[in-house]
């Protein structure tokens, strides 16, 4: 019988809670902020004895990915943490990770990119490791964190799948809060999540296999490209049933595209992570006043969700994207690309405007949402032509 | 899980083992690495002493010995780099250009 009990934590303690219901079976870890309460709190649970992992000390994020790369093809269940710099630091092997097919999980608090120096939150971590072919979720609270870091071991090690998975929260915003959550009995999350069984471990002596092999110079490395691709498309239906199963158990509602006001919205925000509660604060407001507003919110990314948010976002007059990230040089940030790119397929061509907000944590204030809201309303009522790129708030 | 490379060209995306993991071990030796020297080692068994000092410090472990003595070179594996020639005290070791034929490998 599933037993939830309402607890205040922060967004990290309810990662590290998740990660320790999971049981993994190596943590190679280093610490950064604002991830290091995870790894610290995992630490703790190891050396308390609360859960029998193999904790590894490492020197860098380079070594603790290089280390989760090496105990997954062993035949592990391996978590790990990060952020930021330390996220960038292991560009080398998320690459790998994925290639290899394994399924690590890597729970990542979202964080600005130096330079100028900056610990605050932001998207451009994970938006810069977004082509690196893991399955990428994103939080609004800490109870989503949660709830995604569960469902990220059942995703990855799903024998459709076979993918890493990144879950993330904003940092500090949602790793640092004391927010209201529930958790799951460990029984019920044991029995959720499973045991995994790798099929080709490098420690199975009864059966050698050889892991990283070189298939350049002529060798079917372009169909190896292109088997990973079809995994991630699977993934599109694993990430969708374990959410649906997940939420069966927990009452707490799960999908790739979350809409709040979209039956009959005219304007709509698209969203990821914290800021989605700013945006239905406002537009409940809004709503009050009569006007018909809506906001979406983009809980996976990788793969990215584009036939639900055009079906989602089907109706409206126009759209806008709220982009905690860039890509210097193009036409907006990483979700307005996605956003615009699958709009692009209906009939008719809705509006879309992109907006560049709270980089290195800048405040993300009320006004500057109903500002947006009263563009996409005069952009709707004809009154004014879309704008380009706008640094929301920006002096 | 058998790998049957023999038909590797026809296998579509899906057939190809998952994450080019190789089911089987130690077949890097079946990789033949050899193709791009330039020179091939040369000994002279009526100079060479057998004090295996090519076997010690060939990068690629290409030279063959039995019964702890040098019989030939791993030309598989062999790069030319040299070094065998190099450190050879008796001088038994010459490096000869391959010229435009390259070595049966396989």
């Amino acid at each position: 019988m599933p037993t939830q009990k309402t607890i205040a934590a922060t967004g990290n303690t309810l990662v590290a809670e998740a990660i320790r219901q999971c049981s993994p079976d190596v943590i190679p870890a280093y610490p950064i902020t604002p991830q290091t309460t995870v790894v610290e709190e995992l630490a703790k649970f190891v050396a308390n004895g609360r859960m029998h992992a193999e904790y590894v000390n490492v020197e860098s994020e380079h070594s603790a990915m290089s280390a989760a790369v090496g105990a997954s093809a062993a035949g592990a269940r391996v978590a790990t943490a990060t952020s930021s710099q330390g996220l960038a630091l292991m560009w080398e092997e998320l690459h790998i990770a994925a290639g290899m097919r394994l399924p690590i999980v890597m729970f990542n608090a979202n964080r600005a990119l130096s330079a100028p120096i900056n610990i605050h939150c932001d998207h451009g971590d994970v938006m810069g490791a977004r082509d690196t072919g893991w399955i990428i979720l994103f939080a609004e609270t800490a109870q989503e964190a949660y709830d995604n870091t569960i469902m990220s071991f059942r995703i990855a090690e799903h024998p459709d799948v076979l993918l890493p998975v990144m879950t993330t929260a904003d940092g500090f915003i949602t790793t640092h809060s004391i927010d209201r959550a529930q958790i799951m009995d460990d029984e019920t999350v044991a029995a959720f999540v499973g045991d995994y069984e790798p099929e080709n471990a490098l420690l199975d002596f009864a059966k050698p296999v050889t892991h990283g092999s070189f298939a350049g110079l002529g060798g079917p490395y372009f169909e190896f490209k292109k088997s990973q691709r079809m995994a991630i498309e699977r993934s599109r239906d694993v990430v969708k049933s374990v959410g649906a199963e997940w939420s069966a158990i927990t009452g707490r509602p799960f999908d790739v595209v979350e809409t709040w006001g979209m039956e009959d919205a005219e304007t709509a925000i698209v969203v990821i992570g914290s800021t989605a509660g700013n945006a239905r604060h406002v537009a409940r407001g809004l709503r009050a006043q009569g006007q018909k507003v809506g906001v979406v919110k983009v809980r996976c990314f990788r793969p990215f969700p584009y036939a639900e948010l055009a079906a989602a976002l089907k109706g409206v007059k126009a759209v806008a994207v709220m982009d905690r990230s860039e890509s210097f040089g193009a036409e907006g940030g990483p979700l307005f690309l996605e956003v615009r790119s699958a709009l692009y397929d209906l009939d008719n061509r809705i509006p879309v405007v992109d907006y560049i907000y709270g980089l290195g944590g800048a405040d993300v204030k009320i006004e500057y949402i109903d500002r947006v809201f009263s563009d996409l309303s005069d952009i709707a009522s004809g009154t004014a032509a879309p704008s380009g790129l706008v640094y929301l708030g920006a002096r | 899980m058998t790998w049957d490379i023999s038909k590797i060209d026809e296998w579509k995306s899906d057939e190809f083992p998952r994450g080019a993991v190789i089911p089987d071990s130690g077949n890097s030796r079946d990789y033949v690495t050899g193709g791009w020297r330039s020179q091939r080692p040369c000994r002279d068994d009526a100079k060479c002493t057998q004090c295996l000092f090519c076997w010690i410090y060939c990068p690629d472990s290409a030279v063959n010995v039995a019964d702890e003595k040098v019989t030939d070179f791993n030309l598989n594996h062999c790069k030319g780099c040299g070094v065998c020639a190099q450190v050879c005290p008796a001088d038994a070791i010459t490096m000869v250009p391959e010229g435009c034929e390259l070595p049966e490998v396989g």
